[in-house]
């Protein structure tokens, strides 16, 4: 039954990666990969605060099927941003290349921490 | 036709990646993750580099693996997350070495993959 709920979180994070990507990359026509990177910023963010809901008891197993291990997911990506960076580093960027994956990790890691903590409601 | 291409991609990529992670234990270092995460990137990287210098692929086809498939396979917020873990579990040290074994591992698996599809174009001349 879990697999249900992660299939349908997944079916609608990857979606949700489609549409902001791509309306990303419209609006901006960036040389730098703003969609991506705004993805797993916020998606790392939202997760850390369903695990904080979560380990508090205040989110069942099903809804974290669904919103977390289904929709972030599948929201966020590993893949794309490995080949943006190497992309990006292959054309000769490469600060743009250091600037990317630094911001990623180290802002994710901040984002995901931040949301970690107001899910598990200590503030 | 591109949203059910992306959707049935989604699915397959969800599911393989939850699956996997059953298999990891709840503490400890997250192989299930580190081994999807990095094996998307050579994946993608090898896709992508095939869809863009030799194959002319539909796009619902190009979208549905790519973004789909490799895309909903890999995860970043969950690598975050159990960077997070780590550090919170009393592991810092390999918390930073998950982080950045990750990061390195998937740049250097993803211009592996590109390397091979250029491989094999410059080989084969079609494939």
């Amino acid at each position: 039954m879990m697999s249900l709920w992660v299939a349908i979180g997944g079916v609608l994070g990857t979606w949700a990666r489609f549409a902001l990507g791509n309306w990303v990359a419209r609006k901006w026509m960036p040389l730098f990969p703003y969609g991506t990177w705004i993805i797993n910023l916020t998606g790392a963010f939202f997760l850390g605060v369903l695990a904080g809901r979560e380990a508090g008891g205040a989110l069942s197993a099903t809804w974290y099927a669904l919103l977390g291990t289904g929709f972030c997911g599948a929201y966020t990506t590993f893949s794309t941003f490995c080949y943006e960076a190497f992309f990006l580093w292959w054309e000769g960027n490469r600060k743009k290349a250091v600037v990317y994956v630094a911001t990623s990790l180290y802002l994710g890691l901040l984002a995901g921490g931040l949301g970690l903590w107001l899910g598990s409601g200590k503030i | 036709m591109l949203w059910w291409a992306l959707a049935a991609g989604g699915i397959l990529g969800s599911l393989a990646r939850y699956g996997l992670s059953l298999l990891q234990p709840s503490t400890g270092w997250p192989w299930a993750t580190f081994g999807i995460n990095l094996s998307g990137a050579y994946v993608l990287a090898l896709f992508l580099t095939l869809a863009l210098e030799r194959w002319s692929l539909p796009a619902a086809v190009r979208l549905g693996v790519g973004t789909g498939f490799v895309g909903s396979y890999t995860t970043f917020s969950t690598l975050v997350l159990e960077t997070l873990h780590l550090v919170t579990g009393g592991h810092p040290w390999e918390a930073l070495l998950y982080l950045h074994v990750s990061a390195a591992g998937g740049l250097l698996l993803a211009y592996a993959g590109h390397q091979t599809a250029m491989g094999w174009i410059h080989r084969r001349g079609q494939i």
